[in-house]
């Protein structure tokens, strides 16, 4: 079987939990519920800062970008021992699964050594700027504008919404239009925005949860210097797709997942609902969906391991994580009871899967991505869009 | 998706590819139906040393794991074939694990004999069969590949009963199966002799978890079949000026069957590895598997009707014959609810 341990991941597993027994006491618990006050996040940050120095973080990044340059296997390792310990893991997942490899893969060099190394230690959180109000999961319609001044610096205007932990963030990373007289995914490009810019503004969004993960963000005249561009002008789109193939893959590899650990906690310290023979079969059915779900996001890191992009039925792994937890949680409240809706963590889940199920694209439009790129069936006919503007005709001399 | 193979294993694959292309499984089991003798390809399965599998090379065995024995039931389970692998692979691996001697043994591997797993806890009531010494009484019905079978290894605990199947006070009972691909029998025993032998402890149960995980292996494949029909009708067949494959109501359909026959196909990795390196881990990934894929199936086998409109559901059609091996699969072997229920116990045994 080609799946087995070598014996260098044997010791390096034997390191981690050496290192962990030694580190991992006072560790904050991996939690389910967001963390609402600052004290918690500066407590999470400073652990993975300490995951960070040890080499525990970004665990595959190469040694050129400060990474520990591990394997893909060491980074399973990882995940796996925090998880079976209820510690939690890197704080910025945004940073370290999804805007890291994306200035590793597009970056100058320049910006891969400003920014990179705080990333990875959690000194600077990221957040992504990509969703509009009327854009949604076509997110090539976005509609923010960057206006390139004389001088090369661009000025930005526009509103994002569905931030996550932009109130955290130190930078954000920015999807905006630079060219509107061209097919809509040909004028777009990404830049790289500190959050604490003059003309933007956070303003937080309660979510069903009660929490306020999301925000709406504000841009307006907004100045960014020249170097803020990640890879070329009107290449936003490519630097996008590379973005979002991590981020399926980090949304859907137990992000929002229910932990099967604490599902079979719940229904083990409920006497009665652990004897039923009801419960045990409706049990076995939602945890070998949980199961499922584990061992198809380990068969994707050892793809990636192999050096494959993740493809588009890395999407599957996030339909799989919202139907399998939120399958989970209602079963959990239907055994233990309804007073299981109110505090905690299930209740949270039930309110919070409706809303992922959109996040990171929407089931319907992951569904026709893996539909037509993987399995080649037809698309469906798109609308055309509405023509380009006629080329200008040669300009009018000036009227002043 | 990628599976992760090694050499030898996708040699393995690819043969047992090849091996079944050669046979027209699919319409034999359509020509079952209408009462035709369904071929039994018990021969191409000896030949490629499929029968021998899980049996050590001192018996003329291969000597592989489970993953193999997975792969290749997948394999079959594609193209609806029977090779009867079901009871017999579990019995060898029975009798590899409790030593039992090498001219039994060797006899299976080499597929002059054919075994049939029979568990003595399952059937009407728990327990249905009882040991005295070197005699087994009891009933078991709707036992898998029993019918034909020159063995009956009972599993009783962790205590092997090797029966002979036409040693006095047994019955075996073939029935018709809704499956034309099945041989299903009840089998009755009373006060049957046999040869006992015992298992290491909490071994016994490894015959039915690895018949779970090979019949999660045939469904699997089938489900990837009848996804892969769905699939290109879809691009084919035009309704409305367009391929109905267009459409996002058929389209999704057949990226759920997908979705589902993935996350299946996971767990046979994941069974498949428990079974080398993890024993105590297989029961909970052979029935999660078990689960899984009969439900992919379940999904896969009626959608695929569906897709095909009004001839989808016509007697010659081949797709009906995957939902009777749907309908048929998930009630097998004590049913997809045993094995769902064998999740939670594995998963609450060790919280």
């Amino acid at each position: 079987m080609s799946l087995e341990l070598t014996a260098d991941q044997h010791d390096y597993r034997d390191r981690l939990r050496a290192w962990l027994d030694e580190h991992g006491a006072d560790a904050p618990r991996r939690h389910v519920l967001e963390p609402q006050d600052d004290a918690a996040v500066a407590r999470l940050r400073a652990w993975q800062g300490r995951l960070s120095d040890a080499g525990y973080v970004g665990v595959t990044w190469p040694a050129r970008f400060g990474g520990p340059g591990g394997t893909p296997a060491e980074a399973v390792i990882v995940d796996q021992e925090l998880e079976a310990r209820g510690i939690a893991g890197p704080f910025d997942f945004i940073g370290i699964g999804m805007v890291g490899p994306t200035i590793m893969a597009h970056g100058t060099p320049e910006q891969q050594e400003r920014h990179l190394a705080p990333l990875l230690r959690g000194d600077e959180f990221w957040c992504q700027l990509l969703s509009e109000p009327g854009a949604g999961s076509d997110l090539a319609a976005v509609q923010t504008r960057a206006r390139r001044r004389e001088d090369g610096a661009w000025v930005v205007n526009g509103q994002k919404v569905w931030t996550s932990f932009a109130q955290h963030a130190a930078f954000g990373i920015l999807l905006a239009r630079t060219d509107p007289a061209v097919a809509k995914h040909k004028g777009l490009s990404m830049f790289l925005v500190p959050m604490d810019s003059d003309g933007l503004t956070i303003r937080p969004l309660r979510q069903i949860t009660g929490d306020a993960e999301f925000n709406e963000v504000f841009l307006d005249d907004l100045v960014l210097p020249a170097d803020a561009m990640i890879g070329a002008e009107g290449e936003g789109w490519k630097v996008a797709l590379t973005m979002l193939g991590f981020e399926r893959v980090a949304v859907g590899s137990g992000l929002h997942a229910v932990r099967l650990e604490r599902l079979v906690a719940a229904i083990a310290e409920d006497p009665a609902a652990r004897e039923d023979h009801a419960v045990r079969v409706r049990m076995g059915q939602v945890a070998s969906q949980l199961l499922a779900l584990r061992h198809t996001s380990e068969r994707v890191v050892r793809e990636i391991a192999e050096g494959r992009v993740p493809g588009p039925d890395a999407g599957l792994i996030k339909i799989t994580s919202v139907i399998a937890s939120l399958d989970a949680c209602r079963f959990v409240v239907d055994a233990i009871g309804p007073d299981a809706l109110v505090d905690g963590e299930w209740g949270h889940q039930v309110s919070a899967l409706p809303g992922v199920r959109s996040a990171g694209g929407t089931e319907e439009i992951l569904r026709n991505l893996i539909g037509e790129r993987h399995l080649g069936l037809p698309p469906e006919p798109r609308v055309a869009p509405p023509a380009p503007a006629a080329p200008a005709p040669a300009p009018a001399p000036a009227t002043v | 998706m990628y599976l992760p193979l090694t050499d030898e294993q996708t040699f393995l694959r690819e043969a047992a590819l090849d091996a079944l292309a050669r046979h027209a499984t699919v319409e034999a089991a359509r020509e079952a139906l209408d009462d035709a003798v369904y071929p039994v390809l018990w021969p191409t399965g000896t030949e490629a040393g499929w029968t021998g599998l899980l049996t050590g090379e001192d018996a003329d065995g291969v000597g592989l794991g489970a993953y193999e024995a997975l792969l290749v039931l997948e394999a079959c389970g594609g193209r609806l074939a029977d090779a009867r692998l079901l009871g017999h692979l579990p019995a060898t691996a029975l009798l590899e694990a409790a030593g039992a001697d090498a001219q039994l043994r060797g006899a299976l591997a080499r597929g002059e004999r054919r075994a049939a797993l029979v568990d003595g806890g399952a059937g009407d009531r728990p327990g249905a069969i009882s040991l005295d010494g070197d005699f087994a009484s009891g009933a078991v019905t709707g036992v898998l590949d029993a019918d034909g079978a020159d063995v009956l290894v009972v599993v009783c605990g962790d205590t092997l009963l090797v029966v002979e199947a036409g040693a006095d006070g047994v019955v075996v009972a073939g029935k018709r199966a809704y499956d034309s691909t099945r041989a299903v029998a009840d089998v009755v025993l009373r006060t049957a002799a046999g040869t006992r032998l015992e298992l290491p402890a909490g071994r016994g149960r490894d015959g039915v978890d690895l018949q779970r995980a090979l019949l999660a292996a045939e469904a699997v494949g089938a489900a990837d079949a009848a996804m892969r029909m769905a699939r290109d009708y879809a691009v084919d067949r035009f309704a409305f000026g367009r391929p109905i494959g267009s459409y996002q109501a058929i389209k999704h359909k057949i990226v759920e069957m997908l979705r589902l026959v993935e996350g299946a196909r996971s767990l046979l990795v994941a069974a498949g590895e428990a079974w080398a390196h993890d024993r105590d881990g297989f029961a909970l990934a052979a029935n999660a598997a078990r689960v899984t894929a009969d439900d992919a199936l379940r999904y896969a086998a009626p959608e695929n009707i569906f897709i095909h409109g009004g001839v989808g559901a016509t007697w010659e059609h081949d797709a009906q014959l995957y939902y009777r091996r749907a309908e048929s699969s998930r009630r097998l072997a004590g049913g997809v609810d045993a094995a769902a229920a064998a999740v939670a116990d594995a998963l609450l045994a060790a919280a």
